[in-house]
């Protein structure tokens, strides 16, 4: 060992993680920690007040991450990160809520929440990192598994058209909407840290190798292999519609960011509707003070 | 001197092979020693060639490598390892 003429820098993700909880869980190959580097790699770049930030994880091996990082973090029940996430956007609107789940969580047992969330086009930052299997529970079929693949539920080939996640934020109002793959890492890093920047409901698919599960019934290699394929196949689209970036097995992967659009928010078109009928009697969120009621100290509780 | 250097927490690695793969200088290559869990960590093979860009560090899904860059300063002795292993976590 080298003495080093200098303090040896410490790893820049380290500040964010919970140091005593690891080695992590995760699979060797698995991207999910690939993931969090690039989020890491967002915070650091856009310079962030960790203060002003808070992350919702669902269940699976993605949920896990609401526990490996150092942030306020909140690990909730199956399928229900967007609808906590909504809770803390609306009671707290000052916060950066950061939504980091996977794609069953998100897209299967919480697809409604995922659709209505981006109808209402509430302030949230979704990372949904998709392994295109149900992995934490044994490799059953997902709603993102692709034509033909082994699972242990469909032991003779997927046959079940797969859900277009992209496509279906997109109809449903998302005004971000981006694709990478776990092997472009500085460009999530970057698209990250653009969704941070956006007013509303910001969508980012990271499709990431589920070596122990996915591609070991499919006969693909380790997570390696899996990384190779996607810098072979993957393709950056910047722009292109999203109806036709459909996921198939082991083919193109077109990534980029499809929709950068502006529309106005939930609390935009609250205060607008509430300043319409209420008139004067509406308070506005007030950003030192919270909510405040119209009639300053109110002697009633039950309007507090 | 090498423009930067690798840090590399063995003890955290699962030998994935990320970090060997996509070095763009193909700095580093997997060990055959093993860690107390049985993978083989990546060792440095090239030091000279290691740019400090920390691709390795943004690749690697186990937090236990992360590349950093050498501080340019005049009249330093060159320094012929660039590895350095760290036995915490």
């Amino acid at each position: 060992m080298t003495t080093l003429v200098n303090p040896t820098p410490i790893n820049p993700v380290e500040p964010f993680l919970r140091s005593d909880r690891m080695p992590h869980i995760w699979c060797p190959g698995c991207g999910i920690g690939t993931t969090v580097n690039c989020f890491a790699q967002a915070l650091i770049e856009s310079k962030i007040d960790l203060k002003t930030l808070a992350l919702v994880s669902g269940i699976g091996c993605t949920g896990r991450v609401a526990g490996y990082v150092k942030l306020d973090s909140f690990h909730t029940t199956h399928g229900r990160a967007i609808p906590f996430a909504t809770g803390l956007k609306l009671a707290n609107p000052k916060l950066n809520v950061v939504v980091y789940s996977g794609d069953g969580d998100l897209s299967a047992i919480g697809c409604n929440h995922l659709i209505h969330a981006a109808r209402r086009n509430i302030d949230l930052k979704v990372i949904c990192v998709n392994n295109l299997i149900y992995a934490m529970t044994g490799g059953q079929t997902a709603p993102t598994t692709p034509g033909h693949a082994i699972t242990s539920t469909s032991p003779y080939g997927t046959f079940e058209p797969a859900f277009n996640l992209p496509h279906l934020v997109e109809a449903a109002g998302a005004v971000y909407v981006a694709r990478w793959t776990t092997y472009h890492v500085r460009q999530l890093a970057r698209s990250i840290g653009e969704a941070f920047k956006k007013k509303g409901f910001s969508f980012i698919e990271v499709i990431s190798p589920c070596p122990t599960l996915y591609q070991r019934r499919n006969k693909l290699g380790d997570g390696l292999d899996t990384m190779k394929y996607y810098k072979e196949k993957s393709k950056t689209k910047h722009g292109a519609p999203t109806s036709e970036i459909g996921l198939t097995m082991q083919g193109e992967i077109i990534v980029g960011k499809f929709v950068d659009r502006d529309r106005p928010d939930y609390s935009a078109l609250l205060k607008a509707q509430m300043h319409e009928s209420l008139g004067e009697r509406y308070v506005d969120y007030d950003e030192e003070q919270g909510y405040v009621c119209a009639d300053g100290g109110c002697a009633e509780d039950s309007c507090h | 001197m090498a423009k930067g250097r690798v840090a590399i927490v063995v003890e955290r690695c699962k030998a994935c092979g990320f970090c060997v793969e996509f070095c763009p200088t193909k700095v580093l290559a997997l060990s055959s020693a093993f860690n107390s869990k049985g993978y083989h960590p990546p060792h440095v093979v090239a030091p000279e060639k290691c740019s400090g860009c920390d691709l390795c560090g943004m690749y690697c899904p186990d937090f236990a490598i992360y590349g950093y860059k050498n501080p340019v300063t005049k009249n330093e002795a060159p320094q012929p390892e660039a590895e350095e292993v760290r036995n915490e976590g």
